[in-house]
């Protein structure tokens, strides 16, 4: 199991980096959309404002970067993988691979985000723990939500509309622990709103690797 | 059957002309009949959603996944009812029709997972692959919809909603005793109201079953 979802993940990577103009893609997305923002908002920019923006922003890249983890394989292809792994396999790699690629969005994210808008961040420490928490929360929901909607017509609106209300429990919480961060308090302090999100992201985990045999099986 | 249940529920209702009680909120308390009774049944209907959707998975067939639908269309019937009681109390108590409260904003998110649900059933055509992704869909939004609303109020403190202790329904002990006799034929009328529009439901959607295969064998 473990062998194969280490062969999985890097079968991912190796696709990623053979198709880097998928991964440039979102990271464009991730820097445009900084940038409109910048120049709306004419630099004068308060703390909540900064946060919540750069949730947003960040949660729209994920959709976006998450959307083809599915939908580029095809059904041959997923034939093909079918005879090979367990299907448990195959969506923890995505998972996994997912989450890593969110992590790399969201650091550079942050990056440009304070380039153009200035650092707020008094704990960057516990920001990033949030950050890279809350990326593996979002990962889990949006491959097995990717996974559904690839079964289905108009994929992208569909992934929007299915992943807003699971995704946003998470968000919401993710966007208050960031707001402490901003204000600086300890990961002691945010413990146990951390804790919501490490439970989240486990119980999303599970059901993933529960439900998606279902959709797997043609 | 059917006319014993409406009966039921028509007798909760026009109890409502006995008991008045004079807090702040004035005559308002009488609105605790209609929307504690709507959410109480939705919860229950939308449980008996998930109920049937894991035992679709189980055994495959197709009444079952029509259970389900009908039980998440019941569902949202009297979530809206819900809302719209618990709207208009609340424009009389708090003075406006909505409030960035907790629960409600728990309520809205509900409301949004279940209308993407019904989102997802119209965009996959074939019928055996809508019931199993729909099936999936409800079983993980029903666990993170649930996690949501039992985490979120505690999280946050400082709901205004009654019943901050979490359970707003059930929290009969400080209810007029002139109102529990009221009250609880009021739940069961509800409740009961609620099967029977499930249903309902059910029925239309067997008949429209039965009758494309019918079509379909001519």
């Amino acid at each position: 199991m473990l062998q194969e979802v280490k062969q999985m993940i890097r079968k991912e990577i190796t696709l990623e980096w053979r198709q880097k103009f998928a991964f440039n893609g979102v990271l464009l997305y991730l820097v445009s959309t900084v940038f409109v923002c910048y120049l709306s908002f004419d630099r004068l920019i308060d703390v909540p404002t900064w946060n919540a923006l750069y949730w947003i922003i960040l949660m729209f890249a994920s959709i976006n970067a998450v959307l083809k983890s599915f939908l580029q394989e095809r059904d041959g292809r997923l034939l093909y993988y079918y005879t090979l792994v367990k299907p448990q396999s195959i969506i923890n790699a995505k998972i996994v691979y997912n989450a890593l690629l969110m992590s790399a969005l969201g650091i550079a994210g942050l990056v440009v985000f304070i380039g153009f808008m200035g650092n707020p961040v008094k704990n960057i420490g516990l920001f990033l723990v949030n950050m890279l928490l809350g990326v593996t929360g979002f990962s889990a929901v949006l491959s097995m939500v990717s996974a559904i909607a690839s079964k289905a017509r108009n994929n992208f609106t569909l992934m929007a509309v299915l992943s807003f209300p699971l995704i946003l429990p998470l968000l919401l919480v993710l966007i208050r622990v960031s707001s402490d961060a901003i204000h600086g308090a300890t990961v002691v302090e945010a413990l146990p709103k951390l804790l919501v999100i490490l439970l989240l992201s486990v119980i999303t985990l599970v059901l993933s690797n529960v439900l998606f045999p279902y959709i797997w099986k043609e | 059957m059917l006319g014993i249940l409406i009966l039921l529920y028509v007798i909760a209702g026009g109890l409502l002309f006995e008991v008045p009680r004079l807090p702040v909120i004035r005559e308002t308390v009488r609105n605790i009949y209609f929307h504690v009774g709507m959410w109480f049944s939705m919860m229950f209907i939308l449980l008996m959603a998930l109920i049937y959707s894991l035992k679709y998975l189980r055994s495959f067939r197709p009444e079952d996944d029509l259970r389900a639908v009908s039980a998440v269309k019941t569902g949202l019937v009297f979530g809206a009812l819900g809302l719209i009681t618990g709207m208009v109390w609340a424009h009389n108590t708090w003075g406006s029709f909505w409030v960035n409260d907790p629960k409600l904003n728990g309520a809205a998110v509900g409301m949004i997972t279940y209308l993407a649900y019904l989102v997802l059933r119209g965009s996959v055509e074939e019928p055996e692959k809508k019931a199993r992704l729909a099936a999936v869909y409800n079983i993980f939004a029903f666990v993170l919809f649930f996690v949501f609303i039992m985490i979120l109020p505690r999280l946050s403190q400082g709901s205004i909603h009654p019943g901050v202790e979490g359970n707003p329904a059930l929290s009969t002990g400080d209810l007029d005793p002139r109102m529990r006799k009221v009250f609880f034929p009021a739940i069961a009328g509800w409740l009961l109201f609620a099967f029977w529009l499930f249903r309902v439901y059910y029925r239309i959607m067997r008949l429209k079953m039965n009758m494309e295969e019918f079509n379909e064998n001519d």
